[in-house]
This record gives C-alpha cells, structure tokens and sequence, in this order.
C-alpha cells in the first residue's frame, strides 16, 4: 500500500510539474489528428472541448476517480452532443499516455522507477476508457432499442376503413421479425374489427422476393381460415414482373394494382355502396 | 469502371444494404425500372441464403464493361455447409427451409447469366450477370 502511495505521488508529481509542456504537447496530437480526420467540423468550438479534456485529465489525477461521479458523463454528452466522433475521445486518451511516456522516458533513468510509473499511467487512464466504451456502447444500444420500437409500432399497422372492411399498409422493408407481426396484427385485427375484407398495400415494399411473397401468402392463408378476404393491392409493375420470374403463385388469392380499385372490389363483396351526395 | 463494392452479410439488416448497393448501382449503369427490380431481388435471395445457410458471407456487386456491352455482375461468397445437390437445388419448389423453393432458380430466371460453384463443407459461390440492353 505504501509503496503504491508514493508511486502514485511520484507520477501526480511529475504530472502537475510539467502540466504545460504536457498540455502543449498534448493540444499538438490532438489538432494533428483532428486534421487529418476531422475535416468539416466547427474547430473553434472544438478547441475549448480540449481544454476541457486535459483539464478533466488532470482534475482525475489530482482528486479523484472522476470515471464514477458523473463528470466523465456529462463531457462525452457534450462532446457527443458538438458532433464530435468517438474517436476523438479514444484518440484523446492514447495522445495523453504518449505525452507523458514521452516524459517520462525523457525525465527518468531508472529502469524500475519507468516501469512503475508506466503502471501507474494505465491505472490512471484506464478507467477513463473503460468508461468511454462503457459509455458510448451504452449510447448508442439505447439508440438502437429505442428506434427498433419506435419501428415497430409503425411496423403493421391495420386500419378499420368502413365496415368490415380494413386496411394494412405495408410500407419499407420486410424482415422475419416484422413478418410475425404482421401475421398477428393481421389476424387480431380480423377478430377485433370483424373485417371481412382487408386489403394488403404493398406499395410501399420496395423488394418482394420469396421471402416476403411467402409471408404475404401464408398471412393470406390464415385470413382465409378465418373466413375473412385478403386482397393483395398496390403491386407496381417492376414487382409483378419479377414475381412472375421467380414463379411465384399468387393465384390463390385476389390482387389489384391499386388501393382504390380493391377497395372497390372490398365494397362489392361485403355489399356496400359509396354515394355521392349531390 | 473497375470498382467492385463487396458488403458483408452477416445478419438481416445486412441484406437491405446489399440490397441497396445493387440498386444505386444499377441506376447509375443506366438499368431501367423493371431491371433494377429484377437485380434487387436478386441480390435479396442471394443474401439471404447467406444468412439462412451459411451464417455470413459477402455479396459482391461489380459493373462490367466489355466491347460492345455494360452489364452488372453480382457475386454471393460463402464459407458455409456447400450445397449437396446442386440440381434439386435448381429445380423449383425444392427447400429445406420451408420456403417457397423458388431463390435459385427465381435467380435464374431475373438474371441473363447464372452459375453456381459449391463443395460440401468449404463453401459456395454463386455469380449472376445482367446485361444493359
């Protein structure tokens, strides 16, 4: 314990000694690889966010382990928040532990003492990149959970139109998890909405290849089962020639080009009428 | 033009951008409508299989320019299980997945040329050409 104390000392020591050679050399790196990396990006309000980095370097090495008390947080927020990439912190971090190994080399002639003080230099900034990566891998898998619901609410969506009739409207790319939940929006809906026709629009499908025509016709089928008319609309040209190519079989259920004429065909067959009122 | 743009698929998302890379580059070779339909959705089953049977893969996507004639060529790599009989394979109706059968030979039909290499247990490589017309 006590020799970790005075290594400790020894490199806050050498640290706080030498602070503004560190931090000129350090600003150095660090514009050196903005340069070459960061072209485009605002630099003048980047160079108070190095200040700020090397001053919370320091304060981390003086005081205390600032990777828990949410300092750390709050600048990656704000460095995040200005644009700047990740890569500017990680870059940050390993300009900082060349600076002072720099030093060190240049300052100490003691083989031990180097190495030691080496040691010291990883327990130093260690932690603060264990956080970055805890941090940013955090960021950005609440980023990605977050817009995976927010896809999947406007996934499959069934629309009661008139009665008995609704309308699933099937906009981008269609994925196995994606399929599942059109197949029980679709079959729920039936029940709840006691559809008796519902039209499927893929207008909005920009791929129909096996895959999607295959959960299109299994979720038709079960409609089917259900006493209930799936009407396949909205297939563009493009789409129908290829389905044609890759032999697929739609012929079990009725297809329309557009929304408008299979709601036409909804409304014969459940024996309603639209009037106009004039 | 000798750019070959490769995308690796290695889950379902994947495929979209495979996707994607095929359509921009059929729109800039000068594809029409109905062909960029027909390579996207080559592309589409190409990596998928990928996904369904080798786990990962890439699909390579490569403008041809020849004397006389433009084309496209789509190239699915694979180190996965191989096929063991390419023939049934290529007959429709034939899966062993549940699907409809129809990916490769479906491939066949969007395409003007197709051929397909594949050993049991080192892998698969399926190439697929379009032509400009």
């Amino acid at each position: 314990m006590g020799v970790q104390e005075k290594l400790d000392n020894l490199i806050v020591q050498m640290i706080n000694e030498n602070q503004e050679t560190l931090k000129n050399n350090w600003l150095k790196e660090v514009k050196l690889f903005k340069e070459k990396e960061l072209v485009g990006t605002t630099l003048k309000f980047s160079e108070e966010t190095d200040q700020q980095f090397f001053a919370m370097l320091i304060k981390h090495i003086n005081f205390h382990d600032i990777s828990k008390d949410g300092t750390l947080d709050d600048f990656f927020d704000q460095v995040l928040h200005t644009g700047l990439p990740l890569s500017y912190l990680t870059q940050g971090l390993q300009a900082a532990r060349r600076v002072v190994l720099n030093l060190l080399v240049e300052t100490e002639n003691d083989k031990e003492k180097v190495s030691a003080v080496y040691r010291e230099i990883d327990r130093w900034l260690d932690p603060i990149l264990n956080r970055v990566v805890e941090n940013s891998s955090q960021i950005w898998e609440r980023t990605v959970s977050v817009q995976k619901t927010a896809l999947l609410e406007l996934s499959a969506p069934l629309i009661p139109v008139f009665k008995n009739i609704s309308v699933m409207p099937l906009i981008g790319s269609i994925d196995t998890e994606r399929a599942k939940l059109i197949m029980e929006n679709l079959l729920n809906g039936v029940i709840k909405y006691r559809s008796e026709v519902v039209l499927i629009d893929i207008t909005g499908v920009p791929v129909v290849d096996t895959m999607v025509a295959h959960h299109i016709i299994q979720a038709a089928d079960a409609v089917r089962l259900l006493g209930s008319t799936c009407i396949l609309v909205g297939i563009r040209p493009e789409i129908a020639q290829t389905i044609v190519s890759l032999g697929i079989d739609l012929s079990l259920f009725p297809t329309k080009s557009t929304l408008q004429k299979g709601m036409e065909n909804a409304l014969e067959i459940t024996n309603q009428q639209l009037i106009s009122n004039k | 033009m000798d750019i070959q743009s490769c995308v690796e698929v290695r889950n379902e998302w994947d495929i979209v951008s495979a996707r994607q890379l095929g359509r921009n580059m059929a729109k800039e070779l000068g594809f029409g409508n109905v062909d960029q339909a027909r390579i996207t959705t080559a592309i589409s089953e190409l990596a998928r299989n990928i996904y369904l049977y080798a786990g990962r893969g890439k699909i390579c996507i490569e403008p041809i320019d020849q004397i006389g004639r433009k084309g496209l060529r789509i190239v699915a790599l694979d180190n996965g299980p191989g096929i063991r009989e390419i023939r049934k394979v290529m007959e429709d109706g034939y899966t062993t997945s549940g699907g409809l059968g129809a990916g490769l030979p479906g491939v066949k039909r969007l395409m003007d040329e197709f051929s397909i290499e594949s050993t049991v247990d080192v892998g698969t490589e399926i190439s697929a050409t379009k032509w400009l017309r």
